[in-house]
C-alpha cells in the first residue's frame, strides 16, 4: 500500500497553467520531499494528490487504482497542514479520534488507538486539553497523531514545520524521520527548506514553475545536479556559479563549484579576492570573498585565520567542478 | 502606538454617547411612563411628569380585555421558528458562498441583499392572495415562512461573514479525516461558528418579534402575534394612549429582557471580524 503515480497531471487556475503535464512515480514506503521556491507549485501538487484541488488533466493513481475523481475523504491519505488545522473546539483526544469516528469505528477501539498514538507522540498527559492550551510543537504532534491513527496508505505533509522556532524544527524533523522508520508508510513532504529536504528525504523532487527540474536521492542531487537551478537550490551555503570567460575556459556557459570545494590560501591560487565577511561557526568558517567573478562563498575549516579585508587566493577542486551549457543543463 | 486621550475629550465623548443613547431610548421611556398614567394624565398638555396620576390600572385593563398569553405564544413560535428555519437554510448556503465560491457569488450576495431594498408593500397584494390561495393566511406556519424569507438575506450575510473568518484548512483537514460534507458542517463548522450563529439567531428573533407589516396583514386572530396585540388597542375605540402604551410595554418587555441579557453576545456578534 502507498504507491502513488501521477500521469500527465496538469492544473490550471483560469488561464494560468500552474502545473504543466507532469509525471511522477512515488514508491511504497518512500519518503519523498517536494522542494522548490515559493510559488513553484509544490503545495498545489500535494493538494492535487490529496484531492483538495481538482486536476485539469491527467490521472492520479493510488495503489494502482484511478483516484483522480475520488473525494479526499475516500483516498485513504492523511494530511498534516502548515497551520496544524486542529479542531479548536475539541480536546486533543477528540481531535485524534475524529478520523476514527468518521470511519464509524467502535468507541472502545477508538480509545485504544488514541491512547496508543498519544503514547508514541508523548501526548498522553495532554489528552483532555484543547489545542489552544498547547505549544506549537505539541499542536504539531496532535496533527501528526490525527494522521497516524487511521493508518493511511500515505502521509502528506504541507510545510509542517514552518510555524515552529528553529530549535523545535530540528527536533520535529528528527521525530518525523523516526516516525517514517517506524511506520514505513509512504510520506510526501512539501517544504521550501532545502535542509529539510536533504536531511529527511529518500527522494527529492525539485520543482520550479510547476515543472520537475530533477528527481533523485539527496546525494545524487547534491553531487550531480541536472541543471543550474538545482545546482543553486540544493546545498547550503549555495554553490558558487560563475559565467563568462572563466566558464568558457572549461567549455561551458556556467561553471559551479561548491563552497567546500574551494581551497583558500594566503599566498597562492587561481583567483584572487578580498574577504568581505567571515563567519566563524567553530566547526566551520564561511568566507564571503569578493573576486573578479563575483562574490564567492567558501567553507573552510574552523580555525582558518582569514578576516575582513584580508587578501585571499582561491583554487577550485577540478574534480568537483560542475559544468552547465547555455541551456542551463549539466554537461556530463 | 495608542494615542493618549485627554480626560476632557473622554468626558465629551461620554456625554455625546449618553445623548445619542437617551435620544434613541426616549420613545421607549415615554411609552413605559405613559403606561403608568391615567388616560387623562396621558394626554395632558404640557406633558405631566411629577404631578401625573400614577396607576397600574392600564395593565389590569389590557390583561382583562385580551388574551395576552396567546399573542405572546404566537410571537415566540413565529420569531423563534423563523429564525431556526432561516438558519437551517442559511448555514449550507453561507457554507457554499464562503468555502466554495463561484464566479458570481458576490453578485448573488448583492442580489440577495437588494431584495431587502424593495418596499414590502410592493408585493403585498400577491403575497396576500398567495397566502389566501394556499391556505397559509392567518397561520403561524405562513408567518414563519414569510418572516424567514424576509430575514434570510440578513442571516446569510451574517453567517457568510462569520464563516469567512474560519480557516479553510480546518475544513480541509476534516475532509482529509474522512468527514462527509454533512459531517464537516455538523461536527466542525457549526461548533466553531457557534458564537456567530447564536448572535445571528438572536438578531433575527428580535427582527421577527418586532416585525409589524406582514404580521398585521397576514393574520387576523389565530396566528396574530404581539404586534397585532398592540394594534388592537389603537383602532376600534379611538386612541387610548395609556392603554396602548401598556400594551406596547407588555409586547416589547420580553424581547427587551432577552436583548438585555444577551447584549454581550449581540455586540460581539455584530462586530465579529471587525477587529482581529
Amino acid at each position: 500500500m502507498g504507491h502513488i503515480d501521477l500521469k500527465g497531471v496538469t492544473k490550471r487556475f483560469g488561464e494560468a497553467e500552474v502545473i504543466p503535464p507532469l509525471n511522477l512515480s512515488i514508491g511504497k514506503g518512500e519518503f519523498v520531499v517536494f522542494v522548490g521556491p515559493s510559488g513553484c507549485g509544490k503545495s498545489t501538487l500535494l493538494r492535487l494528490i490529496a484531492g483538495l484541488e481538482d486536476t485539469s488533466g491527467g490521472v492520479i493513481e493510488i495503489d494502482g487504482k484511478d483516484a483522480t475523481d475520488v473525494p479526499p475523504a475516500k483516498r485513504g491519505l492523511a494530511m498534516v497542514f502548515q497551520s496544524y488545522a486542529l479542531y479548536p473546539h475539541m480536546s486533543v483526544r477528540k481531535n485524534i479520534a475524529f478520523p476514527l469516528k468518521m470511519a464509524g469505528m467502535k468507541q472502545a477501539e477508538i480509545d485504544q488507538k488514541v491512547e496508543g498514538a498519544a503514547k508514541v507522540l508523548n501526548l498522553a498527559s495532554y489528552l483532555e486539553r484543547k489545542p489552544g492550551q498547547l505549544s506549537g510543537g505539541q499542536r504539531q504532534r496532535v496533527a501528526i497523531g490525527r494522521a497516524i491513527v487511521r493508518s493511511p496508505s500515505a502521509f502528506l505533509f504541507d510545510e509542517p514545520l514552518s510555524n515552529l522556532d528553529a530549535a523545535l524544527r530540528v527536533n520535529m524533523r528528527l521525530e518525523i524521520s523516526e516516525l517514517h522508520q517506524t511506520l514505513k508508510t509512504t510520506m510526501i513532504y512539501v517544504t521550501h527548506d532545502q535542509v529539510e529536504a536533504m536531511t529527511m528525504a529518500d527522494k527529492i523532487v525539485v520543482l520550479q514553475a510547476g515543472r520537475i527540474e530533477q528527481v533523485g536521492s539527496p546525494m545524487e542531487l547534491y553531487k550531480t545536479p541536472a541543471n543550474v537551478f538545482v545546482a543553486g537550490f540544493i546545498g547550503s551555503p549555495k554553490m558558487n556559479l560563475i559565467a563568462g570567460a572563466e566558464a568558457a575556459k572549461h567549455g561551458a556557459a556556467t561553471i559551479g563549484i561548491r563552497p567546500e570545494h574551494l581551497r583558500a590560501s594566503a599566498t597562492e591560487g587561481l583567483w584572487q579576492g578580498r574577504v568581505g565577511v567571515s563567519e566563524h561557526l567553530g566547526s566551520d568558517t564561511f568566507l564571503h570573498v569578493a573576486t573578479d567573478h563575483g562574490m564567492l562563498n567558501i567553507r573552510a575549516g574552523g580555525d582558518v585565520g582569514f578576516y575582513h579585508g584580508d587578501t585571499v587566493w582561491l583554487t577550485p577542486d577540478a574534480a568537483h567542478l560542475h559544468k552547465f551549457g547555455s541551456d542551463g543543463l549539466a554537461i556530463r | 502606538m495608542a494615542r493618549a486621550i485627554s480626560t476632557r475629550t473622554k468626558i465629551a465623548y461620554t456625554l455625546a454617547a449618553w445623548a445619542v443613547g437617551l435620544t434613541i431610548f426616549f420613545p421607549v421611556l415615554w411609552t413605559v411612563l405613559t403606561s403608568f398614567k391615567t388616560e387623562a394624565s396621558a394626554v395632558a398638555s404640557p406633558p405631566e411628569f411629577m404631578g401625573a396620576d400614577w396607576t397600574l390600572q392600564n395593565y389590569a385593563d389590557v390583561w382583562a380585555r385580551s388574551d395576552y398569553a396567546r399573542f405572546f405564544w404566537n410571537s415566540v413560535v413565529i420569531s423563534v421558528g423563523s429564525a431556526l428555519l432561516g438558519l437551517a437554510i442559511a448555514i449550507p448556503a453561507a457554507w457554499a458562498m464562503a468555502f466554495a465560491p463561484g464566479k458570481r457569488t458576490k453578485d448573488l450576495l448583492m442580489w440577495m441583499l437588494s431584495t431587502k431594498m424593495m418596499p414590502a408593500v410592493g408585493v403585498l397584494i400577491p403575497m396576500y392572495l398567495l397566502f389566501q390561495y394556499i391556505g397559509l393566511f392567518d397561520t403561524r406556519t405562513g408567518l414563519i415562512l414569510a418572516l424567514m424569507l424576509m430575514n434570510l438575506p440578513i442571516i446569510v450575510w451574517m453567517l457568510y461573514t462569520y464563516f469567512k473568518e474560519i480557516p479553510g484548512e480546518i475544513l480541509e483537514a476534516a475532509r482529509m479525516d474522512g468527514a462527509s460534507l454533512r459531517n464537516e458542517i455538523i461536527y466542525v463548522l457549526t461548533p466553531m461558528a457557534i458564537p456567530g450563529i447564536a448572535s445571528t439567531m438572536l438578531l433575527n428573533i428580535i427582527l421577527a418579534w418586532n416585525e409589524a407589516f406582514w404580521t398585521l396583514t397576514l393574520t387576523t386572530i389565530d396566528a396574530a402575534p404581539l404586534s397585532a396585540f398592540i394594534a388592537s388597542f389603537s383602532a376600534p375605540q379611538g386612541l387610548f394612549y395609556a392603554k396602548l402604551s401598556a400594551a406596547s410595554t407588555m409586547a416589547i418587555a420580553p424581547i427587551l429582557i432577552l436583548g438585555w441579557f444577551c447584549q454581550k453576545q449581540l455586540v460581539r456578534g455584530l462586530t465579529f471580524g471587525a477587529v482581529k
